[in-house]
């Protein structure tokens, strides 16, 4: 008992302190790219040839934040610096077309309608389905119940029933046996009910995108709600994610 | 450095194994000419097999021959690891048009999944295999658990009958935040008379994608063959195309990938002890280790720009390295972190209801690991001295030993403590390479990869063996690679660890297992 004790005092406070869209990452964290298409130089397109996943188009320069693995490599082969990854972790959005990053602008997540954010604004319970994810996305979602992110001070919360849940968050690319439980998942969340797809494979596919394997995105029937990007994302990404969605947080 | 040698080791048994001209001994990382392994007659293959593998190897991989697919001429590679002298033996046998052979598995449990992918991917049927299911397929099966009615055959599921006993059926989507697979319990009451495990939701068409990919994207997917394994797999397809370019990394490069690795180890080590804590309702593991597992990503996050480590290494060597700076903070904070570790580890291992639950939890008698082929922590904390950063060491392991660690009672306080005295001499070499790390260039230049070569190269993952095969064709290129990740040897352990268990102890031998499905499931 008093070992215990003892090792829960030296333990102290360890929970972020909010706001927590106010911690800053480390330098070299990729997160979203500034993207400067006046650097361009004509017909270079040395970042789109080092890119491993297609998501960067020419002219002029649009980086596809779906697709994007965060990798750095257009970084590295850029020879002007028109690509450049900053360690801003926000990277979340409501429409998939938001993720075609032109700039440094990101149309970052509104928050639900005002009915919606009445109903889970203050306790949103989700199911996750794992769809052929390689367990670096579900790692991070399991990391936000730490003592440190502490998901559950607001009132957001993973259930272990759909039944239980107000919507499911897919991580994968969907794979082809994993699609009809995915849809009877969906399928078993009463609604009104949302849809959340964490990480590139949910997204594009990411690295397995062209896979004969797996979809490389959610089915129509299942529409997303929230898009949240990253190979895989932060664990406080997906916080501001979540947050903005449900209107704990504006800015 | 040496070059493939075809020298018989002469130890651990080795004046058994004279007869076996039919194997070419070759070492871990290293390529060797296709026509060099020789190819022997299916009856001589599978005598060495077996042979070798009593005498203390095991099947590193048993695959068809990479990039045979196509040929009608059927034609199965094994790989056999283990060797003391650290040779890895190459064996090959044609099986012709028949694409047909009598089956390992009777004599050699380990062949199991092996075999079952044969059949599934490539048609080649190994005759008298005792448990021939779909390891990864699910097309034309019936979805039992998703309620398909539709007649189709269901998956044959291996079932106890009698008075009392009731099955349990548990996933493919499970009740936490973890990857998708199927569990079939038969049961008396509490107790599980047997456990059957239905994988292949995960399939990504990994291998098949590989081939088809850019160099580029070929590094990205090995990066997500098991997410938790980044490094692990990354080290593994970097290794195998440096091997077959013949390059020669700067001692820089071996040692930023080796402290990498064991980040990777530590984060995975720490987080499975939290979450062993977690099961068994002991809060303050729970927290303290679930918190302290961060500290170690972020670590991996200040050298690498991610959490997991992706984007740090690449073919020829690594993209980023570490300054004064960096290293002078590093080394603070792992010694601080080292000191709270040992503080929760202490107070976790001296509290008797953890040791109630752990202690006689999930055994795997290490026969059975033996025969069942285990690697990684698993077949340590059943006493297995297997371990390839010992017995087949590439990169900074040629430099820096790391001793074995193993246990002998193989339940889950072995499987617990093993990764316990795992994060402890990982936390010592990681911070002695911090401390020596040579200056100089990250990389060396990867030449065009030779023609009609073949290399395996062996990784010592978090959670074992990783091994990749990769094998080109006449013009250099890729035409074959065979990815193993340490879970395709483990998961019939976890089977065994629970026969006799009670249902509710299935959490608990599970996370002492924490095997991935997508690495499995490719």
């Amino acid at each position: 008992m008093i070992r215990a004790l003892s090792a829960r005092l030296r333990q102290g406070q360890q929970t972020s302190t909010r706001p927590v869209d106010a911690l800053q990452l480390p330098e070299r964290f990729r997160g979203r790219p500034d993207v400067a298409p006046s650097r361009c130089k004509d017909g270079c397109r040395a970042c789109a040839d080092a890119c491993p996943t297609e998501a960067l188009r020419l002219d002029p320069l649009r980086l596809d934040l779906g697709a994007c693995l965060f990798c750095g490599a257009c970084q590295d082969a850029c020879p002007t610096g028109a690509i450049r990854f900053t360690n801003d972790h926000r990277l979340s959005v409501r429409g998939r077309e938001d993720l075609l990053l032109e700039g440094d602008e990101l149309p970052l997540a509104q928050s639900l309608d005002a009915r919606m954010r009445r109903l889970f604004g203050r306790s949103l319970k989700l199911r996750q389905v794992s769809a052929g994810g390689c367990s670096g996305c579900e790692a991070e979602l399991v990391a936000l119940g730490n003592v440190v992110y502490d998901l559950g001070r607001f009132g957001i919360q993973f259930v272990a029933s759909p039944r239980h849940a107000d919507g499911i968050v897919v991580t994968g690319p969907v794979t082809e046996n994993m699609e009809a439980a995915l849809r009877k998942t969906y399928a078993a969340v009463p609604p009104p009910r949302i849809v959340i797809a964490v990480g590139a494979c949910a997204i594009s596919g990411g690295p397995f995108a062209g896979s004969e394997a797996a979809r490389g995105s959610l089915p129509p029937d299942v529409p997303v709600d929230l898009y949240i990007a990253g190979c895989p994302p932060h664990p406080l990404t997906v916080l501001d994610g979540l947050l903005r969605l449900v209107g704990q947080l504006e800015r | 450095m040496a070059g493939p040698t075809n020298r018989m080791p002469g130890v651990d048994g080795g004046e058994k194994l004279t007869r076996h001209s039919s194997v070419y001994w070759g070492t871990n990382g290293l390529a060797v000419a296709v026509d060099d392994v020789p190819r022997v007659a299916v009856a001589d293959f599978r005598n060495a097999c077996v042979d070798l593998c009593t005498h203390g190897r095991h099947l590193v991989a048993l695959c068809a021959l990479p990039g045979a697919k196509d040929s009608a001429d059927a034609e199965i590679l094994a790989v056999l690891g283990g060797d003391r002298s650290g040779h890895l033996g190459f064996l090959r046998t044609s099986l012709g048009a028949s694409r047909e052979y009598p089956a390992l598995t009777p004599e050699l449990p380990q062949a199991q999944a092996f075999e079952r992918e044969m059949f599934e991917t490539y048609g080649i049927h190994p005759r008298g295999h005792p448990w021939l299911k779909p390891l990864r397929r699910h097309a034309s099966l019936d979805e039992h658990t998703l309620g398909d009615r539709a007649g189709t055959p269901q998956y044959p599921f291996f079932r106890v009958d009698g008075s009392g006993v009731h099955e349990v059926a548990v996933g493919p989507v499970h009740a936490g935040i973890i990857e998708p697979g199927h569990f079939r319990f038969q049961c008396h009451g509490e107790e599980v008379l047997s456990l059957e495990i239905r994988l292949g939701y995960q399939h990504r068409g990994a291998e098949s994608l590989f081939l088809r990919s850019s160099p580029a994207r070929r590094l990205v997917i090995a990066e997500s063959i098991a997410g938790d394994t980044a490094i692990g797999h990354a080290s593994a397809y970097c290794m195998a195309m440096e091997g077959l370019g013949g390059a020669s990394l700067p001692l820089s490069a071996h040692s930023l990938r080796g402290i990498a690795l064991e980040l990777e180890r530590l984060a995975n080590h720490i987080g499975d002890l939290g979450a062993l804590a977690g099961d068994i309702a002991y809060l303050p593991g729970a927290s303290y280790f679930g918190r302290l597992r961060g500290n170690f990503l972020n670590l991996l996050l200040e050298l690498s720009g991610n959490r997991h480590g992706r984007g740090l290494l690449s073919v020829g060597g690594a993209r980023l390295g570490l300054d004064a700076a960096m290293r002078k903070s590093f080394l603070e904070r792992l010694r601080r972190d080292e000191s709270e570790l040992e503080a929760v580890a202490n107070l976790m291992f001296n509290t008797p209801s953890v040791l109630s639950r752990f202690e006689q939890t999930g055994v795997v008698a290490v026969q059975t690991a033996r025969d069942l082929g285990l690697v990684g922590p698993v077949a340590r904390a059943s006493g297995l001295q297997r371990d390839v950063r010992h017995d087949h060491p590439a990169g900074i392991f040629r430099f820096a030993h790391i001793p074995v660690t193993a246990a002998t009672s193989g339940d889950v306080m072995a499987r617990a403590l093993v990764r316990w005295l795992e994060v402890q001499r990982s936390l010592t070499f990681v911070q002695k390479q911090i401390r020596e790390l040579p200056e100089g260039p990250l990389a060396a230049k990867v030449e065009a990869a030779l023609p009609n070569r073949m290399v395996v190269s062996l990784v010592e993952g978090w959670r074992g063996e990783i091994a990749h095969v990769a094998v080109t064709n006449e013009k250099g290129q890729l035409r074959g690679y065979k990815i193993v990740d340490p879970s395709f040897h483990n998961w019939f352990g976890l089977s065994m660890a629970l026969r006799g268990n009670q249902i509710s102890d299935f959490p608990v031998c599970n996370k002492s297992f924490n095997l991935s499905y997508a690495g499995h499931d490719l």
